[in-house]
């Protein structure tokens, strides 16, 4: 099970999370521009990296807040979290920030 | 129930040799799909200098890791096509390989625990009917009688109002399952190469000229991706970007018991699969763990929902023990519909995203893409699947029939 620190709660189990996906991810800014295969790459493509991974999670059971993780998809290390409007964080050293 | 007894093994398998410098064809991934793929790309279209690479060893990813049920109850015409075809294959495949993979014919229930649940299952087991699939409805007791195990009483959380029943559906011996196509492709001359790793593609242009290993540089006519998990990680050193997430998919087995469980037990609403495995062990799965993974072993809370689901399904289950838990990584497409075609670079091939459901489909994937690989253009049952859908927006929205998992 995942420990994960809520930006306003602090660390609680996996479980009281709903997930959300890849984050940073901006609505098309002129999307009546939009062709097909680009709609397509907004509604179905998402990176998929093995590795660090910036990603959204919902505090469901707690504050109900969404907000962003950077885990490393492969090592399951939760290397920290951030609010929405805080920029991603440059990746921390070995070991994490959590 | 059949046998408890596992086949013998032959003599030999296959040979282990050193990669050539160059091959027709390259398939990426030995596991179930990509030496179904070489057998057939062998067996149907006279392409015989193939190698199959594996970064690991031959079946040893989720091939390994997976619950073997087989099924073709799918809700979508495509669907129905792909995965009866595959039920055929297999219906036939014991013999043609000369190798008893203990593929057992004992059943499929799909329990309905909801009103919609009812009325999805009522669809699908017409919708498969019009389709030539074996698929009936049965009332809670006629379940009970297919399997007396089961608890169908209305005390329950979830009762069970009801299940889907496909009579064809069965379990095979997955790893017996591998090692019988990987036989009959290596007699025909396909290198079969473990310990090999793709790490980078040569291209000339938009074309694939071969693959970069830990065993040096392959050249290629055509190269296939069959590398589950991992082919969106491969597809970018390609190039190719594909719409599928990568999740971590957990089982588990149970200390051996006597034949108790006669079929396999599937509840989509409580999030459990059941059979019970030749050698006695119970066989158990659940969907995918939320996040994205390629760890190989995932959360325990999910263990913990699906064991409490199977025990107020089976309460005979309840003093069961745990013998073993494990994870594969399974690729997960917004439709819950495999990706199996060409790709934007030329004579590259790509099958994937299979989600949870891959085994099941192993002869007929194999069959499909080696025919797109072998003549560039899909194979009618395969040519619905192209990567192409996700833009054109024909999608093939098979999260129900999918069923637990994802």
């Amino acid at each position: 099970m995942l420990l994960i620190s809520c930006p306003w709660c602090g660390p609680r189990n996996e479980t009281e999370y709903h997930y959300g996906g890849q984050a940073h991810v901006p609505y098309p800014g002129t999307p009546a521009d939009l062709t097909d295969e680009q709609w397509a790459e907004y509604v179905f493509y998402r990176d998929n990296p093995k590795g660090p991974f910036a990603e959204r999670w919902m505090h469901s059971i707690g504050c109900r807040r969404w907000f962003n993780v950077l885990r490393d998809t492969a090592t399951h290390e939760v290397l920290t979290s951030y609010r929405l409007d805080e920029p991603r964080p440059e990746l921390p050293q070995a070991g994490g920030q959590r | 129930m059949t046998s408890t007894a596992l086949p013998e093994h032959p003599d030999w398998l296959w040979r282990n040799p050193d990669p050539r410098s160059s091959y027709d064809v390259v398939i990426v991934g030995a596991g179930g799909h990509g030496l179904a793929t070489a057998y057939y790309l062998a067996k149907n279209h006279g392409i015989t200098n193939v190698a199959v690479l594996e970064k690991g060893w031959l079946a040893g990813g989720n091939m390994a890791r997976n619950t073997t049920i087989i099924r073709s109850n799918y809700l979508w015409d495509e669907s129905a096509a792909i995965y009866e075809y595959a039920l055929k294959l297999w219906e036939r495949l014991p013999e043609e390989l000369d190798y008893d993979f203990l593929f057992s014919q004992r059943g499929v229930l799909n329990l309905a625990h909801t009103l919609q649940d009812v009325r999805e299952g009522m669809r699908r087991a017409n919708a498969n009917r019009l389709n030539g699939v074996d698929a009936e409805w049965l009332e809670p007791e006629e379940v009970a009688k297919v399997c007396p195990i089961l608890n169908v009483s209305s005390r329950t959380r979830y009762p069970v109002l009801g299940a889907t029943f496909q009579p064809r559906a069965g379990i095979a011996k997955h790893d017996h399952v591998a090692w019988a196509l990987a036989r009959r492709a290596d007699e025909m001359g396909v290198d079969l190469i473990q310990g090999c790793e793709v790490t980078g593609f040569l291209k000339d242009g938009d074309r694939v000229v071969g693959v970069e290993t830990n065993r040096g540089r392959i050249l290629a006519g055509s190269v296939g991706l069959a590398a589950a998990g991992h082919s969106s990680v491969l597809a970018e050193r390609a190039g190719v970007r594909l719409p599928v997430q990568s999740h971590p998919l957990q089982a588990l087995v149970s200390e051996l018991h006597e034949p108790v469980h006669p079929t396999v037990v599937m509840s989509n609403h409580v999030h459990v699969y059941v059979s019970q495995a030749h050698k006695g062990e119970l066989v158990m799965g659940a969907g995918v763990d939320s996040y994205n993974g390629y760890g190989q072993r995932g959360s325990f809370h999910v263990i913990e929902q699906q064991m409490a689901a199977a025990v107020e399904l089976f309460p005979v289950f309840a003093r069961a023990h745990v013998l073993r838990t494990w994870g594969g990584i399974v690729d997960v497409s917004p439709d819950a519909s495999p990706i199996i075609g060409t790709t934007p670079v030329e004579n590259l091939y790509v099958n994937c995203g299979w989600g949870t459901g891959g085994f099941k489909a192993t002869p007929a994937a194999g069959w499909t893409f080696a025919h797109t690989i072998a003549t560039g253009e899909p194979h009618p049952l395969n040519a619905p699947f192209a990567l192409e859908r996700f833009a054109t927006g024909a999608l093939i929205d098979e999260h129900g029939a999918a069923a637990v998992a994802h």
